[in-house]
């Protein structure tokens, strides 16, 4: 008869936080939760301006407050970091082939870089005029 | 017989996840001490111990130069070859080795590898010709050496299972395709003389296929032969979406 008794190792629900790769995971799939009330905020703020002016102002008032503007640089922080890792791995995904070489990993990080502060530049521009 | 050690030589401590079956509910750790060289790797480690400590420590090896991907297992909660993974890295800190994650433990640190070689087989690991097979006699295909490069890296895969221990998902649910095989697809999708992208995309397209990666990335970490199985699979989820869009608009 045989002796075999295969064991299972369970999966702790920690197990995110045993290894640093792990944690920087979790810390770039979390960060869309603080995108998320961000944008619910920003999406607020668009009904509160269709309702007219003393709405609109009552929720940029309300912006003011410092947990607000706590929640904003948290969210800043957030939106950051899951845009630097992400332009990290974006070579991964493209698949793009010049002279029978695949592109240089570099420039495909440097474009996303370039096309982030234009677009950027761009937003501003719009804000400001 | 065992090795006298004499008190000028350095010392490292080794713990082990043990396990069998016939005797124990459930895995413990054992402490060794091993004499330490810097030229020492892993794998020589658990052969010192097996020969001089314990003969009973169980370990799959065969190679010993990181080509049969056979002894695999944990270096302190990271997969690793135990061939390609030296002591001097971490002396003089303690190491625990443990069998490969996310399999179950057939004993010691040997574990259940069949599901990982199943779903190897099932994605068609080989060449599908467009046409009939070509005989010998009328020549090999061929292939330019560009062609030859698209693919080239995936087809580095030793299938050591190094990338299954380090992907939560496959941890979570083991019914996910997981990392070498879907590098695997992507080695012969890729291959300028294979036409048999169709049928495999058929296993790409799943819920348990792609789709069922949340690129974690480690699995490339940690591959000791330099393959990019999360860019195979990203790429692969590209492919992926392509073949949706193009069934939405066929009749």
């Amino acid at each position: 008869m045989s002796k075999r008794r295969p064991y299972n190792r369970e999966l702790s629900s920690d197990w995110w936080l045993k290894d640093i790769f792990y944690s920087q995971y979790m810390l770039r799939e979390g960060s869309s939760i603080f995108i998320t009330l961000y944008s619910l905020i920003l999406a607020w703020g668009v009904f509160r301006l269709s309702q007219g002016e003393v709405a609109f102002n009552a929720w940029m008032e309300a912006l003011q407050h410092p947990l607000s503007i706590l929640f904003h640089l948290i969210a800043l922080a957030f939106a950051l970091y899951h845009s630097i890792t992400w332009f990290s791995l974006a070579p991964k995904a493209v698949d793009l082939w010049i002279k029978g070489k695949r592109l240089n990993e570099k420039i495909i990080i440097l474009t996303h870089y370039i096309a982030f502060v234009f677009v950027s530049i761009f937003c501003l521009f719009i804000i400001i005029s | 017989m065992s090795k006298k050690l004499t008190p000028s030589e350095k010392r490292l401590e080794i713990e082990i996840l043990r396990y069998h079956p016939e005797q124990d509910e459930e895995p413990y750790l054992q402490q060794f001490e091993i004499p330490y060289t810097t030229d020492m790797t892993i794998l020589e480690a658990l052969q010192f111990i097996k020969d001089h400590l314990d003969s009973t420590v169980s370990f799959r090896w065969s190679c010993r130069m990181a080509i049969c991907g056979s002894c695999g297992l944990m270096v302190n909660g990271v997969p690793k070859l135990g061939c390609k993974a030296f002591l001097r890295d971490y002396y003089p800190n303690k190491i625990t080795l443990e069998a490969l994650a996310n399999f179950p433990i057939e004993r010691d640190l040997v574990v259940v590898m069949d599901d990982f070689i199943n779903k190897l087989e099932e994605i068609k690991p080989y060449l599908i010709p467009e046409k009939e097979p070509q005989f010998l006699t009328k020549g090999t295909y061929q292939q330019t050496p560009e062609q030859l490069e698209k693919f080239k890296q995936y087809s580095m895969c030793i299938n050591c299972g190094l990338c299954y221990s380090a992907c939560p998902q496959y941890a979570l649910d083991n019914k996910f395709i997981g990392p070498a095989a879907l590098a695997l697809i992507a080695r012969y999708n890729r291959d300028s003389r294979d036409a048999g992208s169709a049928e495999r995309m058929k296993i790409v397209n799943q819920e348990v296929g792609v789709w069922g990666c949340t690129f974690v990335g480690y699995c490339s970490v940690v591959c000791p032969k330099g393959v990019d199985p999360a860019a195979a699979i990203q790429l692969l989820k590209v492919e992926s979406s392509k073949d949706y869009l193009i069934g939405m608009f066929k009749p």
